[in-house]
């Protein structure tokens, strides 16, 4: 309890938890997430995605500060909405914008589409349509790390939604009562789909919801890269410490819908326009890239860059053939 | 007057058990409470407890005598001054026949020796119990690969709901024999999670009944994540632990997974009935990179056949065994309805009807060669499975055999199954609600 009332403080008033370069580096990851989820909103809009696609946009400092908090050999585990996790995790764009097209040349050779991409070079578990699911499963991965004695630790992402599910809780009891190092990250996004966090937990701050278990925990800005760089830095620290596992509540938002076919009805366009001008991530990065010396003219280039990457992926994506028709049946069991 | 202590029944399935201790002497004065002795059952080493007062008269059963039936008087109880012989002499025979079948169906005390148990090519056998086989393939294991745990309720410090577990937590320690709580959807989610990493967890669940609470992480996580990721991640993982029936432990605990779990591309699932089964297929299904669904049967953890002793034995997923050879009807069993076939083939030998007898082994892949090869051999076949007939194992092997060899076909395909009813408590209802072998004997005999 103390913890998290000292942390949300802290979090109000970040530590520069970022050098310059290394927020210049941060800055384009966002960036990168936020042009490549365009133009997979334009892909889809054209037909050449299809299915449920669910967009990170608003979202991208939560897991772009989180992944500087990590190492490379750490694991990253989340639900649907993730794109933002694999392009931080450094999956190639090209790999990923061809899984949501559906093509042999996918991350998961067109089987797995939007939900359901891997990267076990990359340490990105998933990926997984079940809401909650993932919570058991990357407290498996924290498991994995504690039989083999390690220091890794892994991040496993879950929105409010899935907070209140029963398995979440489960899991919170076993990486606690084992010592698991997982940091379990709430992206409270404020809507399970149309379902707002006033009308579906009754936990009203849900960093407290690890007290219970005894799980320390912080309340952060997730909408600001350096507060969740320097939130994720502590959890981690604590997890390759054998303390155990820790509990994030990032506060963000999304932009778009919940997925593509969502008319979002449940908000009004002023409370989305009020994030976007006043909360932005992308925006208040930025302005300390600026402050701290970067000309309009330096960040204009990484982003006609990033523009020309995301292009790239996405005439890749259209060009690829579809999956071999014999890969129907490949993949079903590993051959003994 | 005397009193008879008899020799209690401490679990659904216990039909005998090992007297271990004797904690009273003879000619010591016992109260209502006291611990007069310990007694091993099948599942936990338990303390039994003195109901009426008096003195011990007799002891009747000495400590560790194995195999002691239910119902066996064990010690005579009675007043000051009152001398054992006539207690002795007087020890009813309380009703022996009709005890034992309250407590488990009559066909868990009189195994029939299969006539071909062992693995010939094996070598040398030794009678081991199905829990024995069990223990022994999860231990050589773990033993071989450091990969590969056990984790499950009460696996560890209470030695095993069913005492499958007993002894591996001082072999392997607390890091590999892992206790969990009651929480079967958040550890089986954490042990697919461990697997996708490149462990091997052995899940157990002290039953099948309770792995509903964990069914989206068996389909949805751990059959599929292969085949979602293009082959990049597999999940090799085992989930272990008794299915089906026990003994009058009603609808939610009595009910057979096996059509349940063999329906979905991505797992394999095995049944096995002897402790050759039990060991040889639980060796293979461990270093199988797929996740296996092996469903045990409480009643046969106690059963006991001869099994090969090798350190090298093992069985091939996906292969079934004919366990009992014939010429004019084929027997398609799985699991403790094995002895139900094997009963029911001795019964129709005296009828002058010759039944071959298979034993699946494993459901998916199903054998569908050695089915096929026997009924052409045959033209009648009739399978025999505990759970329920819709949509059941038998409707698959009836409609294998129709797609395959119709031609070869004396009568139509038969099912023998659970009847279609939640699982009842009374010991009567029970009963009916189970194949007999005199249902396969029935069945059979239409097909002639």
């Amino acid at each position: 309890m103390a913890a998290t009332q000292s942390a949300t403080k802290k979090s109000k008033k970040p530590e520069p938890a970022m050098s310059k370069d290394e927020l210049f580096r941060a800055y384009g990851k966002m960036l990168l997430i936020r042009r490549f989820e365009e133009k997979a909103g334009q892909l889809y809009g054209m037909g050449l995605i299809a299915g449920f696609c669910h967009l990170y946009i608003g979202q991208e400092a939560v897991v772009v500060g989180m992944q500087h908090a990590i190492d490379s050999g750490d694991e990253v585990i989340t639900s649907y909405r993730d794109h933002g996790h694999m392009l931080a995790c450094e999956m190639d764009p090209k790999g990923v914008m061809a899984e949501l097209t559906g093509r042999a040349t996918g991350y998961s050779r067109g089987k797995g589409g939007s939900m359901h991409m891997f990267s076990k070079e990359k340490g990105f578990f998933g990926g997984h349509g079940i809401v909650g699911a993932q919570v058991s499963l990357g407290t498996g991965l924290g498991f994995s790390n504690w039989y083999r004695e390690n220091d890794r630790v892994s991040l496993t992402y879950f929105g409010e939604g899935a907070s209140n599910q029963g398995q979440v809780y489960e899991s919170f009891n076993l990486a606690n009562l084992m010592k698991l190092p997982v940091v379990f990250i709430i992206e409270n996004n404020r809507y399970s789909m149309g379902t707002s966090i006033e009308r579906s937990s009754a936990s009203r701050d849900l960093s407290l919801n690890g007290v219970p278990w005894g799980m320390p925990s912080l309340s952060v800005d997730g909408m600001d890269v350096l507060a969740v760089k320097a939130a994720g830095d502590a959890a981690v620290a604590h997890c390759r410490d054998g303390k155990g596992p820790y509990l994030l509540e990032m506060k963000t938002y999304r932009y778009r819908g919940h997925s593509m076919s969502d008319p979002a009805k449940y908000r009004t366009r002023e409370e989305v326009q009020r994030m976007r001008a006043e909360h932005d991530c992308l925006d208040s990065a930025k302005k300390h890239l600026e402050e701290l010396g970067y000309s309009e003219e330096e960040l204009k280039k990484l982003d006609d860059g990033i523009k020309a990457r995301v292009q790239e992926a996405a005439d890749f994506a259209q060009s690829s053939p579809e999956p071999d028709e014999k890969e129907i049946w490949t993949d079903v069991l590993v051959e003994a | 007057m005397a009193t008879d202590i008899l020799m209690p029944a401490l679990s659904p399935t216990m039909t005998e058990g090992k007297l271990s201790k004797w904690l009273k002497k003879v000619g010591e004065d016992v109260k209502s409470g006291d611990v007069i002795a310990e007694i091993e059952t099948d599942k936990a080493t338990m303390e039994v407890e003195a109901v009426d007062e008096g003195k011990i008269l007799s002891i009747l059963v000495d400590e560790g005598t194995e195999g002691v039936a239910v119902n066996t008087v064990i010690a005579t109880l009675g007043a000051e001054g009152e001398s054992a012989a006539p207690a002795v002499k007087k020890a009813p025979e309380p009703e022996p026949a009709e005890a034992p079948k309250a407590a488990a169906p009559a066909h868990a005390k009189t195994a029939p020796t299969p006539k071909e148990t062992a693995e010939p090519a094996w070598g040398e056998t030794k009678p081991a119990t199905v829990r024995e086989a069990l223990r022994e393939a999860m231990t050589l294991e773990m033993r071989a690969d450091k990969n590969v745990f056990l984790m499950g309720e009460e696996v560890a410090q209470y030695q095993g709901a069913y005492k499958i577990s007993q002894g591996m937590l001082d072999e392997f320690g607390p890091r590999r024999v892992i206790d969990t709580p009651i929480t079967e959807h958040g550890f089986t989610g954490m042990a697919v999670g461990a697997a996708m990493n490149g462990l091997k967890p052995i899940v157990e669940f002290m039953t099948f009944n309770f792995a509903m609470q964990a069914i989206d992480q068996i389909i949805n996580s751990a059959a599929k994540t292969l085949y979602m990721s293009g082959g990049q991640m597999g999940c090799p993982i085992v989930f272990r632990g008794p299915n089906g029936a026990a003994a009058r432990v009603g609808a939610q605990h009595s009910q057979c997974y096996a059509s349940w779990y063999a329906h979905c591309p991505g797992l394999k699932v095995v049944a096995p009935w002897s402790a050759a089964d039990a060991k040889g297929l639980l060796r293979a299904a461990i270093r199988d990179p797929n996740p296996v669904i092996f469903l045990e049967n409480e009643i046969l953890y106690g059963h006991s056949f001869d099994c090969p002793t090798s350190e090298d034995f093992v069985l091939p997923l996906g292969k079934a065994k004919i366990e009992r050879e014939g010429t004019q009807v084929t027997i398609v069993a799985f699991s403790i309805m094995v002895d139900v076939a094997m009963k029911a083939a001795d019964a129709l030998a005296e009828q002058g009807i010759s039944a071959e007898v298979i034993n699946l082994r494993t459901i998916r892949p199903l054998d569908i060669a050695t089915i096929i090869e026997s009924v052409k051999k045959t033209s009648r076949v009739v399978s025999v499975e505990e759970g329920w007939p819709f949509a059941g194992i038998g409707s698959e092997i009836c409609m294998t055999v129709v797609e395959n060899c119709f031609d070869w076909l004396d009568a139509p395909p038969v099912r023998v199954a659970g009847l279609d009813v939640p699982m009842p408590y009374a010991a009567n209802l029970e009963k009916l609600a189970l194949p007999q072998p005199n249902w396969v004997v029935d069945a059979v005999k239409k097909l002639f």
